[in-house]
């Protein structure tokens, strides 16, 4: 299940360094070492293939991070985030930053926003569905995986652009994303039944 | 959405002030439960939740039924283990709904009670030869396989059965027929029940059937499970490429539904494949659709013992709502079989004393509310008796559904306590008053200290086998984890 995930963060490394941001450039040092440490940790996740310790380790492994303490490193810290909105079940909207690197997922438990994450970002669940509000976001994505779309499939109130938050990764192009968080739609009343209204 | 955030915040203002804590008891401490638990917590400031399970352990079906080769599922039990670590929040397990305490002694103990002991029972199909041996339903199954204490010694057997059968082709039997065909190896590194790895090392199942009485347009499975079992290593599939033929009203469906799409997009890939390996030990899958189980033949040297089952052919006509059913045709063909595991639904156990819909297999409510009387209008709310997860809407859906499910659950309690529907001012007795009463009768509580006991036993026990966890899966093991 992994496999996927891991060559997927490999091409967008790949991509990022044939951009010219190779690690011995002062500039990918913050891009980098998020990433790389992500995706040991995933591996690490897998190869223990214990349940319980993952989170604790990925939330280690991604937040232990520091930065250097030169003069560019605050600036750096400043660049390397990006906007995103969320908008909850209620409509209230929440502007946060998101270090790039960093799925939507972890970011809105960063900030306290409702985001269920039952699987903790494993793939294995669709209770962080999130609706990208605007198309040409969307498409700045890369293409669902088969894995993120079998999740897809059990998603509730499932939209033409609709993401797991745990796939969507933040990225200089996603600056100013906005994404909505479904309202469970399905009712489980009786057959039947019509609710009087109050 | 607005209104309820108001009412909220209305009713957490008043449960601050009010002396008494609302009581909240929720039996059944699978997802239906947690995610119920979780949720009055978040809505009601100062609630005091109890969640009891007739288990020593927790979380019900994340522990009993997600197969073991599925870890990531059961992440879920973290957030689980944070709400039961919530200081308004206690589990307590080893107390069973009907013998340790009465549904009316819980009504009376608290203000709310919260039915999710979800379906711990079967369908039956209703025909001929149902009790020969060798016949199971797939819940029993799983239940083996997955260390639950009432299956400990279960004991299917897989020696002397080349050819098994399963009735049905949702996730269940799909789980079920990856676990008998699933190389060994591979299992040995999950946290599948020691038995249950022994016997499946030494079976010699070399066929299983997925019997369907529609078409791969309707296969209830979804593509996760498909994906998974059509790539398992050496096994050959088989499926009869005729079958893929689409009607109108095919098309019309798998137009209409993303996952169904999807699942018949898979099954077609797999009847063109080109079979490469025809290694001398292959497994052999067969998805046979349009064919519904008649009746099962008895074996001639084993008495009363099934030997195959006898299928009718069907075909597929609309009903009134649309939904296409399959009919039979009159047209049968036999398949033998040692061993058939029915996999077309489970079933809950009603609660004494409450109606219960059997053509549904739930507790009759509105929203969550549980009714007493469901004829015409005159819907009867039991007071401060809710439902939720599959008592509530039946047996289907995922773990996430009951996230949905216990938010519309919690909601209607929220608006009843808005209405005065329920007292949260009169005292009652709670947590204290269920400990005295079960210590009265001698039931010793599990708490959820002790279940973390039992679980770091396991995970000691499994670390030696290089497991995540070896599940104690008896009561005496369970027991002595917990009590020494």
């Amino acid at each position: 299940m992994f496999i996927p995930r891991l060559s997927r963060v490999a091409f967008w490394l790949a991509q990022e360094l044939s951009r010219g941001k190779c690690p011995s450039q002062a500039i990918s040092g913050y891009v980098q070492r998020p990433f790389s440490q992500f995706m040991q940790c995933q591996v690490g996740h897998r190869m223990e293939n214990n349940m319980f310790h993952a989170s604790i380790m990925q939330k280690n492994c991604l937040y232990s991070t520091t930065f250097s303490n030169d003069a560019s490193g605050e600036e750096a810290e400043q660049k390397q985030k990006i906007s995103v909105t969320f908008v909850d079940k209620d409509e209230e909207e929440k502007h946060i930053k998101v270090p790039i690197g960093m799925s939507m997922l972890e970011a809105a438990h960063e900030n306290d926003i409702e985001l269920e994450g039952a699987c903790e970002g494993s793939l294995a669940c669709s209770t962080c569905h999130v609706i990208v509000m605007n198309m040409e976001y969307y498409n700045k994505l890369e293409d669902p995986s088969d894995e993120e779309n079998d999740m897809l499939d059990l998603a509730f109130g499932l939209t033409e652009t609709s993401r797991l938050g745990c796939q969507v990764i933040a990225k200089p192009e996603l600056e100013g994303i906005r994404l909505a968080i479904p309202v469970a739609t399905r009712n489980f009343a009786v057959d039947g039944y019509v609710p009087k209204p109050h | 959405m607005a209104i309820y955030g108001s009412v909220r915040r209305f009713w957490r203002s008043f449960s601050t002030f009010s002396s008494d804590p609302l009581r909240v008891c929720i039996v059944g401490s699978g997802p239906a439960g947690f995610y119920t638990a979780e949720k009055v917590l978040k809505a009601q400031e100062g609630a005091q939740v109890d969640i009891v399970d007739r288990l020593p352990t927790p979380f019900g079906l994340v522990r009993s039924g997600v197969a073991p080769d599925h870890p990531e599922t059961k992440i879920v039990v973290n957030q689980f283990t944070r709400v039961a670590q919530n200081g308004r929040c206690s589990f307590l397990g080893n107390v069973n709904l009907g013998s340790a305490v009465s549904l009316p002694e819980l009504r009376e103990l608290y203000h709310v009670v919260v039915l999710a002991y979800g379906a711990e029972s079967d369908r039956t199909l209703g025909i001929p030869g149902e009790d020969f041996y060798g016949i199971h339903s797939a819940r029993e199954f799983v239940w083996w396989y997955n260390g639950h204490p009432d299956y400990r010694n279960f004991n299917p057997d897989l020696t002397n059965t080349h050819t098994a059968v399963i009735l049905g082709q949702g996730n269940v039997a799909l789980d079920v027929a990856r676990i008998l065909l699933r190389p060994t190896n591979e299992l040995a590194t999950t946290d599948i029940a020691e038995h249950a790895l022994a016997a499946l090392r030494s079976s010699s199942i070399r066929k299983v059937y997925l019997i369907g009485r529609r078409g791969p347009a309707q296969a209830a499975c979804t593509a996760k499970e498909l994906r998974e079992i059509l790539g398992i290593k050496d096994l050959q599939i088989h499926i009869q490429e005729s079958d893929l033929l689409k009607s109108p009203a095919d098309e019309e469906e798998l137009k209409n539904s993303r996952i169904q799409r999807r699942v018949y997009d898979l099954l077609s890939k797999a009847a063109s494949a080109k079979d490469l390996h025809s290694k001398l030990d292959h497994r052999e899958l067969h998805f046979t659709f349009f064919h519904k189980p008649d009746r099962f033949l008895e074996s001639d040297d084993r008495s009363e013992h099934v030997s195959g089952v006898h299928l009718e052919k069907t075909r597929l006509i609309g009903d009134e709502s649309g939904r296409q059913v399959a009919v039979g045709t009159e047209e049968f063909e036999d398949v033998k079989c040692e061993m058939v595991l029915k996999s077309i639904g489970y079933k809950s156990i009603p609660a004494k004393g409450l109606p219960f819909d059997h053509q549904r297999g739930i507790i009759p409510n509105i929203r969550g509310r549980v009714v007493s009387e469901t004829s015409g209008d005159s819907a009867l709310p039991e007071q401060g008796l809710y439902v939720c997860g599959w008592l509530k809407r039946g047996p289907t859906g995922i773990i996430g559904t009951n996230l949905y499910c216990a938010e519309e659950t919690v909601s209607s309690i929220s608006e009843d306590l808005q209405k005065g529907l329920l007292q949260p001012t009169t005292r009652k007795s709670g947590r204290d008053g269920l400990l005295q009463l079960l210590d009265d009768r001698n039931v010793r509580v599990v708490s959820f200290r002790e279940w973390e006991k039992i679980d770091s036993e396991e995970r000691r026990l499994g670390s030696l086998r290089n497991k995540p966890r070896e599940k104690l899966a008896s009561w005496d093991e369970l027991q002595r984890a917990c009590w020494g």
